[in-house]
């Protein structure tokens, strides 16, 4: 067990890097805790698995260092590592039994063979496999073999870290559901750290303690679901968690008045030597609609009902606005306004959030 | 609904019958025809009943065939396979080189039987041929055409320089199709290089890896132009495996009734060994299911 550490961490597949874009994972700081555990979320290729593999060893990076605790384990191999890894793809030895693939890591350290079996036992009853211990893996559902390729980087109990990398991607939905939360369970049983890389926010806000948001090769925001939903870091943050993401209008920003197209707002605080690309971010739960006044005129072009809220898509000048609506309240053509919530409306330039100067005005 | 009858549809499949039987229904009658009767020429022939096959499984002839033919399979395979498998898991996997190794491996087997044995006549003999100097300069009693050990050896030698490529490119392509995360759990695992190899790879081999022996059974089990061209059988009958065997009685003496008798008997030790193994691979892929 212990914490994991990126000092200007950096990794590119090229053998001489110039720009940013030569970089599959571009310069990160980052401190794991002990314990917790941690969802690598970010669309495909955004250099999660570069980032899991670089922490297991199996990809060793281009640049910077990498620590567990104190311990530099940059140039470590695996073996040293003590690293578990569940892949995308069940892994089992189909040749043998449930019973021996969970025992492999173990018998392969040369441990003690009444150990060995005692743990096996532990590990198949919380994955639930004790009945098939004894079966062969290769005849087995897909889930279940994934179980067994969880149970085996489980079966240790002094790793440093369980590396997830989209292990429930070839899992039925139904089934989906429930061995997320018997890996949470886990997680609480036998409080490894736990780092589950995905590019599904549902799995990665319920798994997690901890979410690193990343994007192109960047780790854009690193937070608790909450933080990551009330104050995005960066307008991707603000698109890619949330359904739909954050409404992202172009705009323009002098003191704590924002000009949407020709309208002006006031804003709550203000803000100073904004340049470059402007824009102000409201998530859809934070606009309300109106039939006769408010800050914006828009117009409804479609209604969503999808259970438990509305999503309402409306145009303003020719902008996409998206408004979540709870489900009891009747929208018409006639709500023509909507009005902003300004406790809840991030100004972001070239893509990160900006602090405001000035304080209410 | 009322189904017309037609029975028209049977010209469709008309063509290809007559064309199974004329290549392969008739030639296989003609020989089972032979079989069973004795000719004196002139056409004449008379009813023997099972006298040939009888007189063939009590020929010592055949036994020794069949035995030398046995060994010679067994040898072959005990050589080529494990060769093959440690030749396929020491290519390497992708890019240039790989291209250029398949390429090259390729090769061998491009060449007919007959050429084959011709560049191995003329390279091992004593007087001419590189290996075959060379050697006897080396002081090492080699002659393929008097003694009996050499003729084996380059016999032996032969098909594997000719075939081993065969299994390196089957199991080639097992192995091509093991999931890097296989390679990279063993690793997390810390799997030796020892339980890499008999828990992933030969697993991930096995059914190709099978197909490579059945086919490799079969085709050792018929070989004759290798053989036939470089030691013609000899020195003695030392060389001569069944299907030279076979020829030299049906082509050579004429013997058309006991040689006909021969080859199906010949036909049905590969037809049931092929069956055996056919069983055998397809209870694995069972068992692999279930």
């Amino acid at each position: 067990m212990a914490k994991i550490i990126f000092k200007n961490l950096a990794h590119s597949y090229l053998p001489n890097p110039k720009v940013n874009k030569d970089y599959a994972l571009q310069k990160i700081n980052l401190e794991l805790e002990d314990g917790a555990a941690y969802a690598l979320l970010g669309p495909s290729g955004c250099g999660k698995t570069t980032l899991l593999n670089i922490i297991s060893g199996l990809l060793i990076a281009s640049e910077g260092k990498i620590y567990f605790d104190d311990k530099d384990v940059t140039f470590s191999d695996t073996v040293d590592r003590n690293i578990a890894q569940v892949f995308q793809f069940p892994v089992v030895y189909d040749t043998m039994s449930v019973r021996k693939n969970l025992a492999f890591p173990l018998r392969n350290r040369g441990e003690n063979p009444k150990y060995i079996k005692k743990r096996v036992e532990a590990i198949a009853k919380s994955i639930g496999m004790e009945d098939i211990l004894d079966k062969k893996a290769s005849g087995l559902s897909a889930d279940a073999k994934q179980k067994i390729s969880l149970g085996r980087g489980m079966v240790r109990e002094d790793v440093n870290a369980i590396l997830l990398d989209e292990p429930l991607t070839v899992i039925d939905p139904h089934v989906k559901w429930k061995l997320r939360t018997q890996l949470k369970a886990l997680h609480e049983e036998f409080s490894h750290t736990m780092i589950f890389v995905t590019h599904d926010q549902t799995e990665a806000l319920t798994f997690a303690d901890k979410v690193v948001v990343m994007n192109d090769g960047v780790v854009v925001q690193v937070g608790s679901p909450q933080e990551l939903f009330e104050k995005p870091a960066h307008t991707f943050v603000g698109f890619f968690i949330g359904s739909p993401g954050m409404n992202i209008f172009r705009v323009d920003v002098t003191h704590d008045i924002v000009s949407i197209g020709d309208v002006k707002l006031k804003l709550k605080s203000s803000y100073k030597n904004l340049n470059g690309k402007i824009e102000l971010g409201i998530r859809p739960e934070y606009i309300k609609l109106s039939k006769d006044s408010g800050d914006i005129e828009l117009e409804i072009t479609r209604i969503e009902d999808i259970g438990y809220h509305k999503i309402v898509r409306a145009k303003h000048q020719g902008m996409n606005i998206n408004i979540i609506v709870p489900e009891d309240i009747k929208i018409t053509q006639d709500f023509k306004y909507a009005s902003f919530d300004t406790n809840h409306l991030f100004i972001y330039q070239d893509g990160w959030l900006v602090e405001p100067t000035g304080g209410k005005s | 609904m009322n189904k017309t009858v037609n029975q028209k549809a049977w010209f469709l499949v008309l063509p290809v019958f007559l064309l199974v039987a004329f290549s392969a229904v008739i030639p296989l009658m003609t020989v089972i025809n032979y079989s069973v009767q004795d000719t004196f020429g002139h056409n004449v022939f008379t009813w023997v009943g099972l006298d040939w096959f009888y007189e063939i499984i009590h020929s010592g002839r055949m036994h020794e065939s069949l035995a030398r033919q046995a060994l010679f399979t067994t040898i072959i395979l005990l050589i080529e396979v494990p060769l093959g498998i440690f030749i396929a898991l020491n290519m390497p996997k992708k890019g240039f080189w790989a291209s250029f190794c398949l390429v090259v491996i390729s090769l061998p087997m491009l060449i007919p039987g007959n050429v084959v044995g011709t560049i191995w006549q003329i390279f091992g003999r004593k007087d001419i041929g590189l290996l075959g100097h060379t050697l006897v300069n080396l002081g090492i009693n080699y002659n393929y055409a008097e003694d009996i050990m050499s003729a084996w050896i380059t016999i032996i030698v032969m098909d594997v320089w000719h075939w081993t490529s065969l299994v390196v490119l089957l199991c080639y392509a097992g192995l091509q199709s093991i999931p890097d995360a296989y390679y990279q759990a063993a690793k997390i695992d810390q799997a030796s290089r020892w339980s890499i190899f008999r828990y992933i790879e030969l697993p991930k081999m096995s059914g190709v890896l099978l197909i490579a022996i059945l086919l490799r059974f079969m085709d050792s089990f018929m070989i004759y132009s290798g053989p036939f061209v470089l030691t013609g059988g000899g020195p003695g009958n030392s060389t001569t495996f069944l299907s030279i065997d076979l020829v030299n009685m049906a082509l050579g003496q004429f013997d058309l009734g006991p040689a006909s008798a021969y080859s199906l008997m010949y036909f049905l030790i590969v037809l049931l060994v092929s069956w055996v193994f056919f069983t055998f691979m397809t209870n694995m892929d069972k068992k692999g299911a279930v």
